[in-house]
């Protein structure tokens, strides 16, 4: 049995139904997939008025004959016609597979509704029933019931369609657990919307792309058992079925090897139609997730790379962008997120670089730091550090700056430590790669830092699982690892704006002792002028990639010389004034 | 029962479990208000939210809404206008269902109650995006082409569809930007100055409360460690810990802010 | 943690108790033609009276299952209707055959899709084709039918390895080897199919995830972050893929023996399912039940291993 309960989260389709239809038709493999399915199917609606012969016709002189003389692909161990005998086994096939995925999505869609959206007992005991449906091997359970089922292929269909019901299931419940969660679920009930209607509005129509996915899937599944039962010779043998024809040729393979290819083919050529629709579908829902190789566009040429500088290199300046632009490929050419920023960093000053969301800050510092997502690139401009070009630095050159003297401190600590290492081999592993320190000299400093960013109990968090430590403490880890090798330039990324107001507080004032401890210069990504104000020196605004105003920070908030900084400080909210009460007398209370 | 009350909570308890999340938890809500309530994560203010919507648990105690309880009441066993609470909340992404138009999910909480036809459910749209400010053409599309900001702007529009008598708002503000921000908050109290909603108000961030609360609760730990008028809750707090949370949030100017580190840092030593 | 295995110990054993007799009622709930089967079409209706009397067929449902119950528990699963053998012996003698195929296909299965999803996963290109070309061939083709073009080629055409038959491992390595090739190599590829896909998506979700951002901006080289930290953060994934193929394969080899007359579990099944010999089939349903329990189990410790959160629970 094959598991796809991973399925990825599914996309909106486009404008309705129909549309969705009509892009997944556009792919050529879907569209193959869908004729070769529409074929099948009507060669089995019209077997009668397709098929040379009747399905039980034989002559005696043409068993196991060649190709030809009126048996297109030759005669059967018995001497009936192949071609026939094929025709007639398509209705067989898709009947049982018919079957068995009813069964299966009818049993795990209900079962898999039930107990991902109202979870607790019932979810328990069901993923209990699934799990150990799931754990069963099909075929000997099929062909232990065999005396009981008898030969009848379409009751093994059924107990098939049972044993498959898992699949949809798990896919369901995982899908519907992932959905319950959304704020939108909670508005429905909260508008007084029924648990049923909520399912039926908000949930299936979510999951309903996904099961067509599995349905399709399962339905190759059970096309390739069904045949395996009737090759075993399960099946009923008077029903012309491709299982029961390659029985025959196998039985007759030393005299006619030809005979097992068409059956199997007939088999192949269905299922990978169930498979290639399944793909058309996912592809069509994961589209845009991820640029497929060989449509990412060429860099357009950059300018030339010389730094063309009227003022004279200045020793104070550690680093120095020019004009940088980052992008990535996007439908028919760049998308570009970074758009010729400028911004110069002196040494062991701490730079503010400021921004809504996407003002293409973040993307900047990750350019510096050559760790752009998946496609980006440096598409031009120039990023002096130490007066190297880190623009169009390959990743080996880069490896060795980074840790040891660009550091990096992210947003999320819960999600940037690894979850299965402990936090002291996540502090020791980076040192002895970057420093060639010994292990236990590594362990030594690491115990030392966490003890300097203000944990309580070091040996305690050296030997925690991330999962055991505070989001706060976590980002203290995260400190400490950044600056384990002390390093000339930390980047941080909107350091303390997944943490709360107190902590945050005690965050900024540690990266402040930091920074003068170890003379670093740091940027600080933030959208927070709160946070600006607090800790940088100056400050560069962003604003669609481009940096709109570069100040220092006591006159940028006295004097903004940008209308969009003199825009946004004028929406930070410091009122002095707050709101009176009075009682509404009149309320309109029409909306 | 005071009848100037709109909400009236009182010692309500929470439990997940052996967790203790609402301590007795006793606040009051009045007509056409805005209560802010605020506290760190964990702090049990969006549980609080949740209990009075009726889409969260409730261990003990009495939600009195016009003086009826509908503490454990589910949203759909309500009657009256306690069915009429809405909510808006935090994500306004994860808060409209990416499959269905705009038109759908605004009319979605009239059809729910069955209180028009779906006809006369969808001539209403129109003038529900007027008061939100969106364009009125909004309507046949879908989430995915508006911003952060027009999306909670829909997500109001949505609440306002049943002209309710309270909003709950969870953290509504805290993942826009901040000129979004502005313009969001802007939007709640025009709209309460003009229909006299009252909104409970849940957020983080003591400066959104302040600008937009007539009284603050804050919380922490399940419990409301102080609850009174704006101004002194947000400039002159009485609770140590309001003290600590109003010193901590940064302000956005150099002098300013270099007093209130001292004077944060002055406080952590005196702890 | 060793609650948690002792649970799953003892869930797995009230469902191998839930199974049996479900399928003991099935199979004794329909043996009227059993003991004509098993003497022929000549025997004569006393003849089938007797031979009914013996097996205790004429006995209600629920003291025979008693009677199966209280041999089982203790170890002993009756005797075969057809063989006059023991049960429990002839398992033992079919057992390892199966169980090595199916082991020898795990491993390749697992090495070549674990080499194919991570190249993949991390550099895309060939590797991320040939696991598109698989997954649709690999799963559309039945192994059986492939196993049956395998024979014609190698076999009957050109005569490089045996058609059928199963040499032990004991006797001789090599001609174990040569034996178990072609089987292997049919059983295989729907398993490369579903699992170097499954793999490739494990490992490129796990180095999406930040940390692996944050710990290159460490210093530390793509060859750990790859190795040490997504394909470890992948495993769990990864083995259970490779479970349920186990659980798949080891149902799968009724068919491939049948083609490749190898004397294993599956052809037993076959035999004892065509013939209604109902001890025989009742023990390999038990048989089956433990392995995959105990392959279960197995993949639970190592899952606990290597996640800290199962390990604390």
């Amino acid at each position: 049995m094959t598991d796809f309960s991973n399925e990825p989260t599914s996309r909106s389709p486009k404008q309705g139904r129909f549309a969705f239809a009509r892009a997944v038709l556009a792919n050529p493999l879907g569209l193959v997939a869908c004729v070769m399915l529409v074929a099948v199917l009507c060669v089995a609606a019209f077997a009668p008025f397709i098929a040379p012969y009747a399905p039980g016709d034989l002559q005696i002189f043409k068993m196991n004959a060649p190709p030809g003389d009126g048996y297109l692909l030759g005669g059967d161990g018995a001497g009936r016609d192949i071609l026939t005998r094929l025709i007639y086994g398509s209705r067989n096939t898709l009947a049982g597979a018919a079957v068995a995925v009813g069964v299966a999505g009818l049993i795990g869609v209900v079962t898999g509704l039930i107990a991902g959206y109202f979870g607790g007992n019932r979810d328990v005991v069901l993923s209990w029933v699934s799990d150990g449906l799931m754990a069963l091997p099909a075929l000997i359970v099929l062909l232990a019931f065999y005396q009981a089922l008898g030969a009848s292929i379409y009751l093994s269909m059924i107990v098939f369609g049972i044993m498959l019901s898992p699949s949809f299931f798990r896919l369901t419940r995982n899908l519907v657990n992932g959905v319950k969660h959304e704020l939108y679920i909670d508005a429905a009930r909260v508008s007084g919307l029924s648990d049923l209607r909520i399912i039926v509005r908000h949930v299936l129509r979510v999951i309903r792309a996904p099961l067509v996915i599995q349905t399709s899937i399962v339905a190759g599944i059970a096309i390739v058992i069904q045949a395996g039962l009737e090759f075993l010779g399960l099946g009923d043998p008077a029903t012309p079925t491709w299982g029961g024809m390659l029985q025959n040729a196998f039985a007759n393979m030393y005299t006619a090897p030809m005979a097992i290819l068409w059956p199997g083919l007939a088999i192949s050529v269905t299922v990978a139609s169930f498979v290639l629709l399944a793909n058309a579908i996912r592809d069509r829902l994961q589209q845009g997730d991820r640029v497929t190789a060989g449509t990412t566009p060429k860099p357009k040429p950059a300018p030339s790379s010389s730094h063309p500088r009227g003022d004279s290199p200045d020793d104070d300046v550690l680093l120095d962008v020019r004009d940088l632009v980052v992008g990535y490929p996007g439908k028919g050419g760049w998308t570009e997120v970074v758009r010729g920023v400028s911004l110069t960093l002196r040494r062991g000053e701490v730079l503010g670089l400021v921004g809504e969301s996407g003002s293409g800050k973040t993307q900047t510092a990750f350019a510096i730091l050559g760790l752009l997502s998946e496609g980006g690139r440096v598409l031009s401009g120039s990023i002096l550090f130490d007066g190297q070009d880190l623009a169009h630095f390959s990743e080996k050159e880069m490896r060795p700056l980074r840790g040891k003297r660009i550091a990096y401190v992210p947003q999320e600590p819960m999600s940037n430590l690894d979850p299965v290492f402990r936090i002291g081999y996540q502090l020791v592993e980076p040192m002895v790669a970057v420093l060639g320190i010994s292990r236990t000299e590594a362990k030594a400093r690491a115990l030392e830092l966490l003890a300097r960013v203000g944990l309580p109990d070091p040996k305690r968090t050296f030997s925690a699982y991330p999962h055991e430590i505070s989001g706060g403490m976590a980002q203290r880890v995260l400190i400490a690892g950044a600056v384990s090798c002390k390093p000339d330039l930390l980047i941080a990324d909107e350091p303390t704006t997944a943490l709360d107001v107190t902590v945050q507080a005690e965050v900024l004032e540690l990266m402040r002792n930091l920074q003068a401890e170890f003379g670093m210069s740091m940027i600080l990504v933030t959208h927070n002028f709160g946070v600006v104000a607090d800790s940088c020196e100056r400050v560069a605004v962003m604003k669609d990639g481009a940096v709109v105003e570069m100040q220092e920070v006591t006159k940028l908030f006295a004097e903004p010389a940008h209308p969009y900084t003199k825009m946004l400080l004028g929406s930070v909210l410091n009122d002095t004034t707050v709101r009176s009460y009075v009682a509404p007398r009149n309320p309109e209370v029409t909306a | 029962m005071n009848p100037q009350l709109l909400v009236d909570c009182i010692d309500v308890n929470t439990h997940f479990g052996a967790l203790h999340v609402l301590k007795n938890v006793s606040l009051t809500i009045r007509p056409g208000e805005t209560v802010g309530l605020v506290g760190e994560s964990g702090s049990g203010k969006t549980t609080l939210g949740r209990a009075i919507l009726g889409i969260g648990p409730v261990s003990s105690g009495r939600i009195l809404f016009n003086g009826t309880d509908i503490a454990g009441c589910p949203p759909g066993a309500r009657a009256g206008e306690a069915a009429a609470i809405q909510a808006v909340f935090q994500d306004p992404y994860s808060s409209l269902n990416p499959s269905m138009t705009i038109e759908d999910i605004l009319i979605e909480p009239v059809i729910a109650r069955g209180l028009a036809s779906r006809v006369d459910a969808t001539a209403q749209v129109r003038k529900l995006l007027k008061q939100v400010a969106l364009p009125t053409d909004a309507a046949q599309r879908y989430p995915r082409e508006f911003s952060g900001g027009q999306r909670q702007r829909v997500a109001i529009a949505r609440a306002l569809a049943l002209s309710p008598r309270l909003i709950v708002c969870d953290e509504p503000v805290s993942a826009l930007d901040l000129s979004t921000q502005a313009r969001v908050l802007d939007l709640f109290i025009e709209i309460q100055e003009r229909t006299g909603v009252a909104y409970l108000f849940v957020s983080h961030d003591l400066s959104v409360v302040r600008h937009i609360s007539h009284r603050v609760a804050v919380m922490r730990s399940g419990e409301i460690v102080e609850f009174g008028e704006c101004d002194q809750v947000t400039a002159r707090p009485a609770h140590d810990y309001t003290r600590r949370l109003l010193l901590a949030a940064p302000v956005a100017d150099p002098i300013r802010q270099a007093e209130r580190r001292a004077a944060f840092q002055a406080l952590e030593k005196g702890n | 943690m060793i609650t948690y295995l002792a649970k799953r110990i003892a869930s797995g054993l009230v469902l191998l108790a839930i199974v049996t007799t479900i399928t003991f009622v099935m199979l004794f709930g329909a043996t009227e033609n059993v003991a004509q089967n098993i003497l022929g079409e000549n025997a004569t209706s006393a003849q089938i009276v007797a031979l009914e009397q013996r097996l205790g067929l004429d006995q209600p449902l629920h003291v025979q299952y008693g009677k199966w119950l209280s041999g089982a528990v203790r170890g002993d699963l009756g005797t075969s209707w057809l063989q006059s053998e023991r049960v429990s012996t002839i398992l033992l003698h079919r057992l390892p055959v199966t169980l090595s195929m199916v082991s020898l296909a795990i491993l390749v299965i697992g090495i070549v899709s674990a080499v194919l999803g991570v190249i993949a996963a991390v550099r895309g290109g060939w590797a991320d084709k040939v696991i598109q070309v698989i997954s649709v061939v690999g799963f559309s083709m039945p192994n059986f039918w492939l196993g049956l073009i395998l024979v014609v080629i190698f076999a009957l055409t050109l005569r490089w390895l045996p058609a059928t038959g199963y040499v032990p491992f004991s006797s001789s390595p090599g001609g174990w080897l040569a034996s178990l090739a072609l089987p292997v190599t049919a059983i295989v590829l729907s398993g490369i199919a579903s699992a170097s896909q499954q793999i490739r998506g494990a490992v490129m979700d796990a180095l999406r995830q930040d940390y692996i951002r944050t710990l290159r901006a460490r210093g530390v080289g793509p060859g750990s972050v790859v190795i040490r930290h997504a394909l470890r953060n992948a495993l769990p994934a990864a083995l259970t893929v490779l479970s349920v193929q186990f659980i798949a394969l080891l149902g799968g080899a009724a068919i491939i023996e049948r083609v490749f007359a190898i004397p294993g579990l599956g052809s037993l099944t076959v035999q004892a399912s065509l013939s209604g010999d109902i001890p025989v089939l009742m023990g390999v349903v038990v048989a089956a039940i433990i392995i995959v329990l105990i392959v279960n189990v197995t993949i639970d410790i190592i899952h606990a291993w290597v996640n800290p959160k199962v390990r604390l629970q």
